[in-house]
């Protein structure tokens, strides 16, 4: 009936008499990268936090493979595959890149509830910390302190640690915010590399990033979905175009 | 073997409290002083509670303002069982007392530990200043009911006939409870280390670190927030069963906010987050009170301003100013 992996129906987020969220409707499909763009103060993180789950939406429901997820909260969710990432990176500062990433990877693997072993000795979780920061490329990092990391380093963790968690879909609030040229290459090449093993819903404010990086883009304005589409069509549209890309288009 | 030659510093610190600890009564008893051993247990016992807090205030972040609840606790189950066990009576006609301590030990920590999973089943919904007040005002009402309690001394405490019995042991003697108290203040030291750098002790020291990212990562956070709690409630629990056997008395002074206060301060003086480090907090303070209160009445007035100044200027608290620089986290 329907192949969405994420869908967010008819989501309404209010603050104060702001509608950060005003009937926003947005489907993710399996593989995807979906791009979200829209000017500031659109209501995009607003969304990501409704569909993450940190923020209960005031109406309108989230469905996640098929399942109403809508009151599950964000530690549920991200059992269920849903992982995120943050606009403002949010480490473990005070422990190494490999300790943030083997914190993920004991996330994604059951229970807790284990008081004798040694954590920072075990194999089953330090082995895959370090594969994963290989594989964004942190491979020579894993012993730094993360406060100590470059910005962009730790906008590099800050993926290693929601791919750690396998997830089946990622949610990207601008992963190169505040990234130099080189390194928003970096992350370009990055994302592009993970094209076809998961879906991502990505927050992007550089239009060249998301046009060559998305399957599909919605346009948000005001807390709604003006447009939704590939980016041909995206690129194409008068009313995005007068809504957002006027200028730089 | 361990090479003496090849010891950090840390390791040096360790071995040299530990033999201190375990010489401390043949030396003060050739000098004719066994009043230190008792003053030194209520240091071994009280290092057990501040310990305990370390686990939730240090490791977890969580600022608990009302430990001295558990420690209050765990010393009237004690306290209780004991005088219904000299009456020959029942508790609320249920069960007999008890002065056997593999009983009553066991069950303080029971009695304390459900308490904590109860009071932090409330508390830990809230956070930041919520959970400081709200921990405290859980631990206050716990003392009113006390004072209140008339049926077990009510505002007078309770006093006991003596110690409890535990078996091939006589805790009468001063010397043979303080070393039962170290070996269990060292039981726990060893056991808490482990558990602080087990996956259990890592989601903890998560939580503290960066909560959000921690729910993020798909921790059901509450849990282990609850379980910490829930320990360190029924070890603080054995602590106040330790010093209701040493002092023979029990009372709500025990449980009082002020003690709350005083574990705390222990605990941060010593050192927070390294489990060992309030155990020389403990010891600080009580040994300063000792020997302040016994120079001037007004000794309080002296007190505070010192602790003012060891906090300022150890920030990592005497262990960590002991230990150096690569003792601390
Ligand atoms: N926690 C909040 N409290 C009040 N207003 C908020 C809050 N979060 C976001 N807003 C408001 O909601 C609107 C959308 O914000 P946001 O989702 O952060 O936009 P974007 O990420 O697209 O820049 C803005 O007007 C913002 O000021
Ligand atoms: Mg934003």
């Amino acid at each position: 009936m329907n192949d969405a992996l994420l869908r967010a129906n008819s989501l309404v987020k209010h603050f104060g008499a702001i509608p950060a969220s005003d009937g926003l409707s947005l489907e993710v499909r399996p593989g995807e990268i979906h791009a979200l763009i829209g000017p500031n103060g659109a209501g995009k993180t607003t969304a990501i936090a409704q569909l993450s789950g940190e923020m209960r939406p005031d109406a309108g429901e989230v469905y996640f493979g098929g399942r109403d997820i809508t009151r599950l909260g964000a530690d549920a969710r991200a059992r269920a595959g849903l992982a995120r990432s943050f606009q403002i990176t949010s480490l473990f500062l005070g422990f190494t890149a490999e300790d943030n990433v083997a914190m993920a990877i004991q996330a994604h693997q059951g229970h807790s509830f284990r008081f004798w072993g040694n954590a920072r000795r075990d194999a089953t979780l330090r082995d895959p910390a370090r594969d994963v920061l290989a594989r964004v490329g942190l491979g020579a990092r894993a012993d730094v302190v993360s406060a100590n990391l470059a910005h962009g380093e730790q906008r590099q963790l800050e993926l290693a640690m929601a791919l750690a968690t396998e997830p089946k879909l990622l949610l990207l609030d601008e992963p190169m915010a505040g990234m130099g040229h080189d390194e928003s290459l970096r992350m370009m090449e990055l994302l592009a590399g993970l094209k076809g093993s998961l879906a991502i819903l990505l927050v992007e404010h550089d239009m060249d990033v998301v046009f060559s990086l998305a399957d599909r883009i919605t346009v948000l304005v005001y807390g709604r979905a003006i447009a939704s589409g590939a980016p041909a069509e995206i690129r194409a549209n008068a009313e995005v175009r007068d809504a957002y890309l006027g200028a730089d288009a | 073997m361990v090479d003496l030659r090849n010891l950090n510093r840390r390791q040096a610190v360790h071995l040299v409290a530990l033999a201190a600890a375990i010489l401390l009564p043949p030396v003060v008893l050739a000098a004719d002083e066994p009043f230190f051993i008792s003053l030194a247990s209520r240091m071994l016992i009280y290092g057990l509670a501040a310990a305990s807090l370390d686990l939730i205030l240090g490791f977890g972040g969580m600022v608990s303002f009302g430990h001295a609840a558990f420690f209050g606790v765990g010393g009237y189950t004690v306290g209780i069982l004991f005088t219904h066990g000299f009456q020959g009576s029942e508790f609320l006609g249920l069960f007999p007392g008890s002065d056997n301590a593999l009983i009553v030990w066991p069950l303080a920590m029971l009695v304390s530990g459900l308490l904590a999973l109860a009071i932090g089943a409330v508390s830990l919904r809230t956070g930041g200043v919520y959970f400081i007040m709200i921990t405290l005002a859980f631990a206050q009402m716990l003392y009113f009911f006390f004072v209140s309690l008339e049926t077990y001394g009510g505002d007078d405490g309770l006093s006991m006939y003596g110690r409890s019995r535990f078996p091939g042991l006589d805790l009468s003697d001063d010397t043979s409870f303080y070393y039962v108290c170290l070996a269990l203040l060292l039981l726990f030291l060893w056991l808490g280390h482990r558990l602080t750098r087990s996956r259990f002790g890592m989601v903890i020291a998560g939580v503290r670190e960066n909560e959000r990212r921690m729910i993020a990562l798909g921790f059901p956070v509450y849990r282990y927030k609850l379980a910490c709690f829930t320990i360190a409630g029924a070890v603080a629990g054995l602590s106040g069963a330790l010093i209701a056997n040493l002092t023979e008395f029990v009372s709500p002074s025990m449980m009082v906010w002020t003690k709350s206060g005083e574990i705390m301060v222990m605990t941060i003086m010593g050192g927070m987050g390294t489990l060992i480090g309030p155990v020389f907090g403990v010891a600080a303070f009580l040994l300063m009170e000792e020997v302040l209160s016994a120079w001037t009445e007004h000794w309080q007035i002296v007190l505070g301003p010192l602790l003012i100044l060891i906090v300022l200027f150890a920030k990592r608290g005497i262990y960590g100013w002991l230990v150096g620089r690569e003792g601390g986290r």
